[in-house]
């Protein structure tokens, strides 16, 4: 596929590069490269699921190392792996449950099939559980074993329907990416939309004359703050610049430009304004699964001070920022350095420079991270798509949208039939 | 309320002219002050114990005397004996004498002209003035033999119409000298020559900072008449004197004016010389502060150099400078404003027919007034302020004008070598005991007590790291990264944003201070509480290195109540970011606010220990420092 190969090339310069700005800008165009790898790959009669898994692992993988602290690349590359799976599962299940009804009777077909149908059933059980349909009772009494099994058993299950179906094996495997397209498709939907919703249940939470403070900028606390503003809700808004990148600039303009009450101030400035403040809001660059984020630098300062003056520290993240890892010293793991020359212009200190070169080591050091975390006890509330949740809740949150088979993306060995 | 405590009330106002602003009763009440104060007097004068029988004197008249006069005296006890050394005896002597006075002060009333003419002055300027006189005269008429009396005579309304009108002005006590003129003249010639002499003795022996000199010739001119008429001639002659007095007495803006009071604003504006245009979109926040559009004035001010005559060209050079941020930090700032007074007080004369420490008080304090339209008091200013006042007022009048100005002078230069330049190297060898080998030392933005600390410890031979954290729009970080990379140090530079990044290997937090208050809270820099914040989050301990004459006894919770703005401009241009300056359009949109703050306040829970002159404190004994150590006996 030398098409998609170009493609995945072209896309990991960029990352590479960080040409592409924005978790929410990244994860789209994961998810559309990974939709055309899908569409580009040709799929064995065995194993389909297998075989689109392995695909899109190799990318992935390439993608994450490309790009590591774009948290958002490795959220859409598992997303769409778990969306591989589920569609797999329920196309099993609906095969199976056909199946079953053609099964019933004659009782032989079902006993000389290999072993494989009870597993199968169990795992359409788990699939029916962990997927849209709520777990009924019966189901829970019913098959408590081999929850564990079951993302294992999902592949080869595939395997063994191919062989005890071999009739529609072709349409069934244009039915199963057709429908994994469709629903990378409204994956891609969803990152386009998410702060559409986040931005839906701003009134809930901001309210008349109060004051709000953010830093940098993000596009879903615009709207956000915008969509309440459009409710008639009158409130004053303090952005603090975000230095050395001073995108807060951008959100004060476009706040200004939209009619809100905005005043711009500088960072520094921000544990003097915040007893005046009645909630802070910020966007994320990931959330992990403990409840720290990973946000724009600055932000742990901010959300200390809103703890010191019991001002609540609220976090946007659209689902695609959800991290199904848990950090370990993320300030320095999960960060990035950037260019000095944003905080000093270059050779602004040239003269100063040869003083170091006797020890070998230079005497000045310019530290310019991107990034800040934010831990769970800081924070207040996070509002997703789906609604508000508590920090400790988003490791819950998150095992929604993610397998735990696929928390590391990498290729094993045997995948390979 | 013993004796001593009131008559340290008269030296206080001179010092502490904060604390009694809220005193002053609302213009309205000073027109009824007068024609109520006859009517009022009599029974309370009638009155035995001495607690009442000074109400009159006190008390501004539409409120009930007994209530007033209780909650009013108890504070000048507890402030005054935190400053002021034990009393002299002649002030001890003087109060007694005092009650001499008082209780014979119900004679006073039965002359409401005289009433009168006393508050046609008093009554201009604070609302107690009018009632004092009538009972002054008459304590200086029934006990004319003693020279003493009469000087404690004399020297007690000037305190207690201060405590009474809770004047706005530094130079109150002078005031009251002028008003006081017309009392002598109630008494015969030969009574009142014999009173004059008395009083030059005392007042020199005494050393009583009020001065006679300008009292005695306007005095001596009078004729020897009948003592009503003479006395309201006096009022009149000195009427024609009063407005420039009042005038520059209201020139220095209050250090803590509120400028949403719109009439106060307005009065200021009149006078002011810099004339500033107001800045457009004020967060609603800071109303209360002043916001002037910046650059406006800079070259305006320069055109009217050689207009303005009444500043002296060493003040006015300090003023261009602090306008156009050339001098800045607490102690620059403090050094070169000094450096301009003691310019100023080489070139001054004394006018004829005035005195030295009347008319230099008013220079200085046209001059501040100057200086604060350029850009808001720092409050280690405003102490340095406070304590050539005291000095000048303290002067006694019997030196020559050479040796007051040459005492000033050597004061001046003892305030800036004892209280700033020693006091550093004080602290710089405090601190560098905290020092060790290996550490990482972190300091935000640029102040001159870290740096000397700084490059102590490098002479000295440790080794360490500094890491130096800057924030918008000053940057002041960067002129100090360059001077410690200059001289060897290992450096490394960052953003205040990144201080939660950076403080994981941070050992320890030096952080200067324009001040810290008796609570304890550090008033500095902007961004200097979030370091501290992060740095006690992170359990780093937190310095502050502090000089103890930028101690202020006032408390402050938050940074919003007082503080000062800064250019707005300064935050919508990002230098080296033209892609950023985009606010151009938006300007004029009532939407877009700017907010340049200068200071913020630190909670004292993130400050580990405070480094002083007077040593390594923690944060809770500044008050102990302010209290002991303040203005009582080292300023004096």
């Amino acid at each position: 596929m030398p098409d998609t190969q170009a493609l995945v090339n072209d896309f990991l310069t960029k990352l590479k590069k960080r040409k592409i700005e924005g978790s929410q800008a990244t994860a789209r165009q994961t998810a559309e490269l990974l939709r055309s790898v899908i569409s580009q790959q040709r799929v064995p009669y065995n194993n389909q699921a297998g075989a689109l898994i392995d695909a899109v692992k190799a990318v992935g993988e390439q993608l994450i190392a490309a790009s590591p602290v774009e948290l958002a690349v490795g959220n859409i590359v598992r997303r769409v792996l778990h969306i591989i799976r589920e569609e797999d599962l329920t196309l099993a299940t609906a095969g199976i449950a056909g199946l079953n009804l053609s099964a019933v009777s004659d009782d032989e077909d079902d006993n000389d099939r290999d072993g494989n149908s009870a597993l199968s059933a169990a795992a359409v059980a788990a699939a029916a559980r962990s997927t849209l349909r709520p777990p009924s009772l019966q189901t829970l009494l019913e098959d408590t074993p081999d929850y564990a099994a079951v993302p294992q058993t999902s592949s080869s299950g595939g395997d063994s329907e191919g062989k005890s179906k071999s009739a529609d094996k072709s349409s069934r495997s244009r039915k199963l990416k057709h429908d994994i397209i469709e629903a990378v498709n409204e994956l891609i939907q969803d990152i386009a939309t998410c702060h559409e919703q986040i931005a839906e249940q701003a009134v809930e939470h901001i309210h008349q004359n109060e004051v709000i403070l953010t830093l940098g900028s993000s596009r879903t606390v615009l709207e956000f703050l915008c969509a309440a503003k459009e409710k008639k809700r009158s409130f004053r808004v303090f952005v603090a610049e975000g230095a050395p990148r001073y995108q807060g600039h951008l959100l004060a303009k476009d706040l200004v430009a939209r009619g809100l009450q905005t005043t711009l101030i500088t960072d520094s400035a921000v544990f003097a304004m915040i007893s005046r403040v009645n909630m802070v809001i910020v966007g994320a660059h990931a959330v992990m699964a403990n409840g720290g984020v990973i946000a724009p630098v600055g932000m742990n300062m901010v959300a200390l001070a809103a703890q010191k003056h019991a001002v609540p520290f609220v976090v946007l993240a659209g689902s695609h920022k959800l991290c199904p890892l848990y950090p370990h010293n993320p300030e320095v793991l999960l960060n990035e350095l950037r260019s000095p020359s944003e905080l000093l212009d270059f050779g602004e200190f040239s003269d100063c420079m040869d003083f170091g070169s006797r020890s070998g080591s230079p005497l000045l050091h310019v530290v310019n991270p991107t990034f800040d975390y934010v831990p769970p006890k800081l924070v207040s509330l996070f509002i997703t798509d789906t609604g508000g949740h508590n920090p400790s809740y988003m490791y819950r949150l998150i095992a929604d949208y993610y397998s735990a088979d696929d928390l590391v993306v990498q290729r094993r060995p045997t995948t390979g039939n | 309320m013993d004796s001593r405590r009131t008559s340290r009330a008269v030296i206080d106002p001179k010092v502490r002219q904060v604390g009694f602003f809220t005193n002053t009763p609302p213009p309205p009440d000073r027109s009824q002050s007068g024609p109520l104060a006859p009517i009022r007097s009599p029974p309370l004068a009638d009155s035995p114990s001495p607690g009442n029988s000074l109400s009159p004197v006190m008390i501004p008249p539409p409120r009930h005397p007994s209530d007033t006069l209780l909650p009013r005296r108890p504070p000048s006890p507890s402030l005054d004996s935190d400053f002021f050394p034990p009393p002299s005896p002649t002030t001890t002597t003087s109060f007694g004498d005092f009650y001499d006075d008082v209780a014979v002060s119900p004679r006073a009333r039965g002359s409401s002209g005289r009433g009168n003419s006393g508050k046609l002055q008093g009554a201009s300027s604070f609302p107690g003035g009018g009632f004092e006189m009538p009972s002054v005269v008459k304590g200086a008429s029934s006990v004319p033999a003693s020279g003493l009396t009469t000087v404690s005579v004399v020297n007690l309304p000037p305190g207690i119409s201060e405590n009474a009108g809770g004047s706005v002005s530094l130079e109150g006590p002078n005031e009251r000298n002028v008003s006081s003129k017309p009392l002598k003249e109630k008494t015969t010639k030969a009574e009142r020559r014999a009173l004059q002499e008395a009083q030059r003795e005392a007042k020199a022996a005494a050393k009583a900072e009020r001065s006679k000199a300008v009292v005695a010739p306007a005095a001596n001119a009078k004729p020897a008449k009948a003592a009503k008429p003479a006395s309201q001639k006096n009022d009149n002659a000195v009427g024609g004197d009063r407005p420039q007095e009042k005038d520059r007495k209201k020139d220095i803006p209050h250090p803590r004016m509120q400028y949403d009071d719109k009439s106060r604003v307005q009065k200021l504006k009149k006078r002011s010389v810099v004339k500033p245009t107001e800045a457009r979109n004020i967060v609603e926040l800071f109303r209360h502060l002043p916001q002037y559009e910046h650059g406006t004035q800079l070259p305006d001010l320069q055109s009217k150099f050689f207009q303005l005559d009444t500043v002296h060209p060493a003040v006015y050079k300090v003023g261009l400078q602090y306008l156009s941020g050339d001098i800045c930090g607490g102690n620059a700032r403090c050094i070169a404003m000094l450096q301009a007074f003691l310019e100023a007080i080489k070139d001054y004369s004394t006018p004829p027919e005035k005195t030295l420490s009347r008319d230099l008080t008013a220079k200085i304090s046209s001059y501040v007034s100057f200086l604060i339209e350029c850009r808001p008091l720092s409050i280690s200013m405003g102490n340095a302020i406070r304590f050539l006042k005291g000095r000048i007022a303290k002067m006694p009048i019997t030196l020559s004008e050479s040796e007051a100005k040459a005492i000033l002078q050597s004061d001046i230069d003892r305030f800036i070598n004892e209280k700033i330049i020693v006091a550093d190297k004080v602290i710089v060898k405090h601190a560098v005991t905290k020092i060790r080998d290996g550490d990482v030392l972190l300091t935000y933005g640029s102040s001159t007590a870290v740096e000397m600390i700084l490059l102590h410890a490098h002479e000295l031979g440790k080794q360490f790291r500094v890491v130096i954290v800057d924030s918008r729009p000053k940057l002041e970080g960067k002129l100090l990264l360059r001077r410690l990379v200059g001289k060897g140090l290992s450096c490394t530079y960052t953003h205040i944003n990144a201080i939660s990044y950076i403080m994981h290997e941070v050992t320890r937090v030096f952080l200067g201070a324009s001040s810290i208050l008796s609570n304890g809270t550090v008033y500095s820099r902007v961004g200097t509480a979030c370091v501290a914040m992060v740095a006690h989050a992170f359990h780093v301990p937190v310095l502050v290195c502090c000089e103890a004459y930028k101690f202020h006894e006032r408390v402050q919770l938050d940074s919003i109540c007082s503080n000062e703005l800064g250019d707005p401009d300064a935050i919508s241009k990002v230098a080296g970011r033209e892609d950023l300056n985009n606010f151009d359009g938006l300007d004029k949109s009532e939407n877009l606010q700017l907010l340049n703050l200068t200071y913020d306040a630190t909670p004292s829970d993130y400050v580990s220990m405070v480094i002083t002159d007077y040593g390594m404190i923690p944060p809770t004994s500044v008050p102990v420092i302010v209290r002991e150590y303040g203005r009582g006996h080292l300023w004096i």
